[in-house]
């Protein structure tokens, strides 16, 4: 098989935001390898509006955001293939991919870019007792039934999680003729945007009860009935407080876990946190011409900061594969602390990184009146005031080379949430 | 007097809105923590609307359903009319983004119009 | 008329039947479920015993030893997944090690071979991520791991091949001896005429064996609750790693599966309902504290189903096997519970004799004992798995990305004898949706699947059968 300079695994929106932009930065020769039957991924089935206010300054459906880049991949001529699966991918970027028209095949890249996206948190990791029957169903997979296949997975709804799939598959499966019973969530707080509680489940009288989980399926063949239950601070259900809702459905929107089942395989190192790729400012992993970005390198909350990220990604990469790899050793670490849970990048190679370094991160929980600070070692260079921060969203700090430069000798980058 | 009771959805704060109607017409805002909720509280107490999305089948093309929207908003007790004006809508691929499957739906002076690109297959 | 009925197509009643095809007579199965192994078969810990926990001169004991010493062969003829990683029974410092020579000792006399105890140090090389607290263990070097489910398709499949019938969906509601001969009623259906009656009905054997016998037999469903874990901790153990039996029950193990998963448990709850196999928060509690006595960090975090079995406990605490005393020509295979899985081969080997001695039939020449799974085309070359695809392109269109299946291997699980019909019938022959995501991605497409080639309406696929419908129609239909 033929090698390219850069292979992207993943045609959603991270791998074609990286496609598009290691084209724009000066290589042509990129292959995207997809596994599902069009470009777009998860995106096709998000029919619902509110994509793209960050990067097109207009509110649009996921199919739309996902056609905008889908035609820049096409004007571009990059090359891409569907319905292939990427089976391994060695520390050497020899990448290992399978179709029905091609067999199995080897691709050697020069660069690879992982961009595969995420799964959803299954019943079974959630550790929910009760009986298995039909009718339980993650946000996505009714998602996909609903808006891919038109075909209702329910009638009478429970779901438990609040995150932003199940909001929305609240106010979808209600508009195609289902009854959402409630919304249940095991965190005293939300994790799915304002407006989707509201515009969701307010316009549609669903209740939402917060600190409530899932004690009980019931229904041998489908689901028959739910029982969910108050949780107390060490999240455990309070027994007395049952309540039992008769239903033929539950939808689980309980969060997203990258999926770095293939990146294990090649070596990257992941971080416990995020369970996605420890990346240097490059958004390299520790194997070398090795990128992740995307929903692959930690969950985003909004597909702009998705192409974003990856856009960074791809002229990375293709920075790489014109300049050689690296060999500055100098490393700053980012410490993230006081309620912050993670950082990405995970460091910083102050000779190496681009004039400006965009970090993310996520609050471990709800803060009000409080400032993002950050530190240089144990100097304090930036403080920002949050009238409100939640875990459900992102934040960013953005670094400058100049300042970072300008403090020869720092060993680390500290950032915390601090009161007031 | 009429008090109604909102949540912003300005931003993750959720301010919980209280606006003061009299015949109609708003009096005060109060809860907010910015200018943004008070603007938000009076056009959702006055005149409030929504985007609809959903999908119709379409036949001879390489996806079963096709995802559509109201071009515009639309007042927001149109919305379950609206989305059962799309029973039994069924369009033939090709299908283009933009392209209007229902004109001014439901009496709205809104068209729902297709957001994603079917190719016409066989 | 049949010559023999089995009633229950779960791992014995399909090793009955299969040993039964050998012979020159007409059989027939009959299956509550929508398929093969859809009771206590399929949910259970997946290992073949040693034969040591088993009371000298019980036919737990008999069978259990017998079984193991046939089932490599077995799964060798008929293309099943079996590894003998071995065993351990671990004793902690807190632990009286006279209980484990004491399995040493009743091992040795059931017959099991290759039995030692090992003490720590050695323990710390061969299975690492034992507790601190182990401070020895009773090794079984024949102890194996095995999937249930692919060998009672396989014997279901092999039975077939051989000319056995197989009714699913088929509820026995009666038996009754007229004359020389049994009628069994069925649940919607007309009856069906046998000379002979296997009882293989799992934990409702004791309601088949008492419509015929006054020698009643009380089974209690004895429910056992598992966590299976995902392939990246796959390796945590590679022993099948016991607790010793004490006052605190029989402990719960955690051992790999033959497909590289680890599993945990089981707890053991008598239940009344024979259908109650539901878990419940205080047995996954019970299962999360008690690993921990064994195993040392237990990566439960990695959980990605749980699932609860029922054992089929007879009160005599035993297998019942042989022809009912006051029933002549009513065969049972009642009360198995573990090592029921084990046993499987041993009393279909037995039964069948039985039978075949009471009808003085005799074993036919043509009998295929060999049968191929479905194809694995993960086991293959590069270039063979090319030439494969390149034949059948469905071979290079993976459908469950978690399990890395192909739509190749789906459309053998369904057209093959006795195929799926269900979202569970592939997922029990192929793992499609068996995986971390447990079907999420998949589920849509099976079902596509399923819909194409049987040629069923999409609302009429379900998840096992009966009234487990997945769809309920079209938007804004239903």
């Amino acid at each position: 098989m033929k090698e390219y300079e850069l292979v992207i695994i993943g045609g959603g929106p991270a791998g074609l935001a990286a496609a598009v932009a290691a084209f724009d930065a000066g290589i042509k020769d990129i292959l995207i390898l997809e596994r599902d039957h069009s470009l777009g991924g998860i995106l096709n089935q998000c029919i619902h509006n509110g994509f793209g206010l960050h990067t097109f300054k207009e509110e649009l459906t996921g199919p739309e955001y996902a056609a905008r880049f889908t035609d820049q991949v096409l004007e571009r001529g990059i090359e891409y293939k569907l319905n292939t699966m990427v089976m391994d991918i060695s520390p050497e970027k020899m990448v290992c991919a399978m179709n029905s028209e091609d067999g199995m095949f080897m691709i050697p890249a020069k660069a690879v870019i992982l961009a595969m996206g995420c799964r959803e948190r299954s019943r079974g990791a959630l550790n929910i007792p009760g009986y298995r029957p039909a009718g339980i169903f993650s946000a996505g997979t009714a998602q996909r039934l609903v808006n891919m296949e038109g075909q209702m997975p329910g009638k009478r709804v429970v779901i438990l999680g609040s995150g932003d799939i199940g909001l929305i598959m609240a106010r979808r499966m209600t508009l195609e003729g289902a009854k959402v019973l409630v919304v249940a969530e095991l965190m005293p707080y939300s994790g799915g945007l304002k407006r989707n509680i509201v515009q969701c489940l307010d316009d549609f009288d669903i209740p939402l009860k917060l600190s409530h989980t899932v004690t009980d399926i019931e229904g041998r063949e489908r689901v028959e009935a739910v029982t969910i239950a108050k949780v107390g601070a060490d999240r455990r259900p309070i027994p007395g407080t049952e309540i039992r809702y008769e239903c033929d459905t539950l939808l689980l929107s309980c969060g997203l876990i990258p999926e770095n089942e293939l990146s294990q395989n090649i070596g990257v190192e992941l971080s416990p946190v995020t369970s996605g790729p420890i990346v240097n400012d490059g958004l390299e992993t520790n194997i070398p011409g090795v990128f992740a970005c995307g929903n692959v390198l930690h969950v985003h909350d909004l597909v702009d900061y998705v192409s974003e990220e990856a856009a960074a990604a791809g002229r990375n990469a293709a920075s790489f594969i014109q300049n050689g790899e690296s060999t500055e050793s100098d490393k700053i670490e980012l410490c993230p602390e006081g309620g912050v849970r993670y950082t990405v990048p995970v460091y910083l190679r102050p000779g190496k990184m681009n004039d400006t370094v965009t970090v993310r991160f996520r609050v471990g929980e709800v803060f009000k009146n409080s400032s993002i600070v950050t530190y240089f070692d144990d100097d304090e260079v930036m403080r920002r005031k949050k009238q409100i921060m939640a875990p459900g969203e992102m934040e960013q700090v953005i670094l400058k080379k100049s300042d970072i430069l300008a403090k020869p000798g720092m060993k680390k980058i500290t950032i915390r949430v601090e009161e007031g | 007097m009429d008090k109604r009771n909102l949540t912003c959805i300005g931003c993750p704060m959720g301010c919980q809105l209280t606006v003061t109607l009299e015949d109609g017409k708003v009096m005060e805002v109060t809860g907010n923590t910015c200018k943004r909720g008070e603007t938000y509280a009076i056009d959702e107490v006055t005149n409030p609307t929504r985007i609809v999305t959903s999908t119709v089948k379409v036949s001879g093309g390489n996806e079963a359903m096709v995802s559509v929207k109201t071009g515009s908003v639309i007042p927001k007790n149109k919305i379950f009319e609206c989305a059962s004006a799309l029973k039994g809508v069924e369009v033939k691929a090709p299908v283009k983004i933009g392209d209007v499957i229902v004109p001014n739906v439901c009496d709205t002076g809104v068209d729902i119009i297709a957001t994603k690109n079917v190719i016409a297959i066989g | 008329m049949f010559d023999v009925v089995v009633i229950g197509a779960g791992v014995t009643g399909c090793a009955i039947a299969r040993e039964l095809s050998a012979y020159d007579i007409n059989v027939c199965v009959l299956e509550r479920g929508e398929d093969l192994c859809s009771g206590t078969s399929k949910a259970n810990s997946a290992i073949v015993h040693a034969g040591f926990d088993a009371k000298c001169g019980s036919k737990k004991a008999l069978y259990n030893v017998r079984g193991s010493v046939m089932m490599e062969k077995l799964c060798k003829d008929l293309d099943v997944p079996y590894k003998r990683n071995g065993s351990l029974v671990t004793c902690s410092k807190d632990q009286d090690r006279s209980v484990l020579r004491d399995l040493l000792k009743q091992g040795e006399e059931n017959g099991v071979e290759g039995l030692r105890i090992v003490e720590k140090d050695e323990l710390k090389e061969i299975e690492p991520n034992l507790s601190d607290d182990i401070e020895c263990a009773l090794l079984a070097e024949t102890g194996a791991i095995i999937c249930p489910f692919h060998l009672t398709y396989a014997l279901g499949e092999n039975a077939a091949a051989n000319g056995a019938h197989f009714r699913l969906n088929t509820e026995v509601t009666g038996v009754a001896k007229e004359g020389d001969h049994f009628v069994i009623d069925i649940k919607d259906a007309p009856s069906v005429e046998t000379k002979i009656v296997v009882n293989a009905a799992g934990v409702y054997a004791d309601d088949i064996h008492n419509m015929v016998s006054k020698n009643k037999l009380h089974i209690v469903a004895r429910k056992g609750q598992y966590f299976l874990l995902d392939k990246t901790v796959g390796n945590y153990v590679t022993h099948t790693v016991f607790q010793l039996p004490g006052k605190m029950g029989k402990g719960v193990l955690m051992t790999p599966t033959v497909h590289g998963n680890i599993l945990v448990g089981p707890n053991a709850e008598d239940i009344e309902d024979k259908e109650g196999t539901n878990t419940t928060l205080s047995g996954m509690d019970y299962l999360t504290k008690t690993i921990s006595l064994s195993i040392a960090n237990p990566p439960l975090k990695n959980v990605i189903t749980s699932f609860a079995g029922l054992r089929a406990h007879e009160d005599g605490e035993d297998f019942v096997i042989g022809e009912a005393t006051d029933a002549e020509g009513f065969f049972d295979a009642a009360g198995i519970e573990s090592p029921g899985l084990s046993s499987a081969p041993a009393i279909g080997e037995d039964i069948a004799k039985m039978v075949a001695e009471k009808l003085g039939a005799s074993l036919k020449t043509d009998f295929v004992p060999t049968r191929k799974g479905i194809l694995n085309p993960a086991e293959l070359s590069f270039e063979e798995r090319n030439k494969l695809i390149k034949e059948k392109p469905e071979y290079g269109q993976i459908i469950c990305r978690c399990e890395s299946i192909s739509e190749g291997e789906i459309l053998d699980a369904i057209h093959r004898p006795l195929g799926a019909r269900s979202l569970d019938g592939v997922k029990r022959r192929t793992r499609a949706g068996m995986g971390r995501c447990q079907s999420g991605f998949c589920s849509p497409k099976v079902m596509e699947i399923l819909e194409r080639e049987l040629n069923m309406d999409y609302t009429a696929v379900t998840k096992n059968g009966g009234g487990s419908q997945i769809v309920y129609g079209e938007n804004k239909q239903v």
